[in-house]
């Protein structure tokens, strides 16, 4: 059984701690895959992001994805953190990281993580301008969603 | 049933939750959009188009065929943009 790990919260995660959870005491680590997104200003339009999500659901949801993960590939651990609240460019957002034996299995399946978290997972994000205009919500990409076909 | 509302459709309903007692003859996840959609003027806007409305019950995706009975919880919202 891989080990799974998911939060959200509002406060900043401290990626240094969480590989060092993942891998303290362990010799058979061959391979540990990280993943950080980050707010983008959008050229500088923006002064902020604010994601809202469904408490409950949203850990809920990422927790399905990160067993499914570990049932399509040989993986130690997988842990997710998810930010809410108002996220200023530059900060963090999400991270992923995997651990495995080989390079293939994590790469693999800390891309699948963030893939299907992207569509599944029940964030949404609200835009704030630097101009103070009011906010619009982030719409959802055909992008993402194609992401997922190579998967199937 | 408890409805939850999230992002823009909470925005135009103007309401985070709240209880609904749909009829009978609402079956289905796609029936109970429908449903919600004839509730108010915000509710209409809300769901003017259902292609952009996901919906959970009991915390888990469902499909607009899938059926709403024994749902205690069910939650509306536009598609995901997290990550």
């Amino acid at each position: 059984m891989a080990d799974i790990t998911v939060r959200v919260q509002t406060q900043a995660f401290d990626a240094a701690a969480e590989i060092a959870r993942l891998t303290a005491g362990r010799a058979d680590i061959g391979a540990l895959v990280t993943f950080t997104g980050l707010c983008r200003d959008e050229g500088g339009r923006l002064a902020a992001l604010e994601l809202e999500h469904y408490p409950g659901m949203a850990e809920e949801e990422i927790s399905r994805v990160a067993q499914e993960a570990a049932r399509r590939w040989p993986i130690f651990a997988a842990t997710a953190i998810h930010r809410t609240g108002k996220i200023a460019p530059g900060e963090p957002i999400v991270f992923v990281a995997t651990t495995s034996a080989h390079r293939a299995a994590a790469f693999a399946a800390a891309e699948f993580l963030m893939d299907f978290l992207k569509t599944r997972a029940p964030f949404w994000k609200k835009e704030h301008a630097r101009d103070g205009s009011a906010g619009d919500w982030v719409e959802a990409k055909d992008a993402d969603d194609a992401a997922l076909e190579r998967w199937r | 049933m408890k409805a939850v509302y999230f992002a823009w459709v909470r925005e135009r309903i103007g309401k985070a939750d709240e209880e609904i007692a749909p009829p009978g003859e609402v079956r289905t996840v796609g029936e109970l959009v429908g449903w919600l959609a004839a509730q108010g003027e915000g509710y209409a806007y809300a769901f003017e188009n259902p292609k952009l409305i996901r919906v959970a019950l009991d915390r888990v995706h469902a499909r607009p065929d899938a059926p709403i009975a024994g749902a205690r919880e069910a939650a509306f919202f536009p598609p995901m943009t997290g990550g």
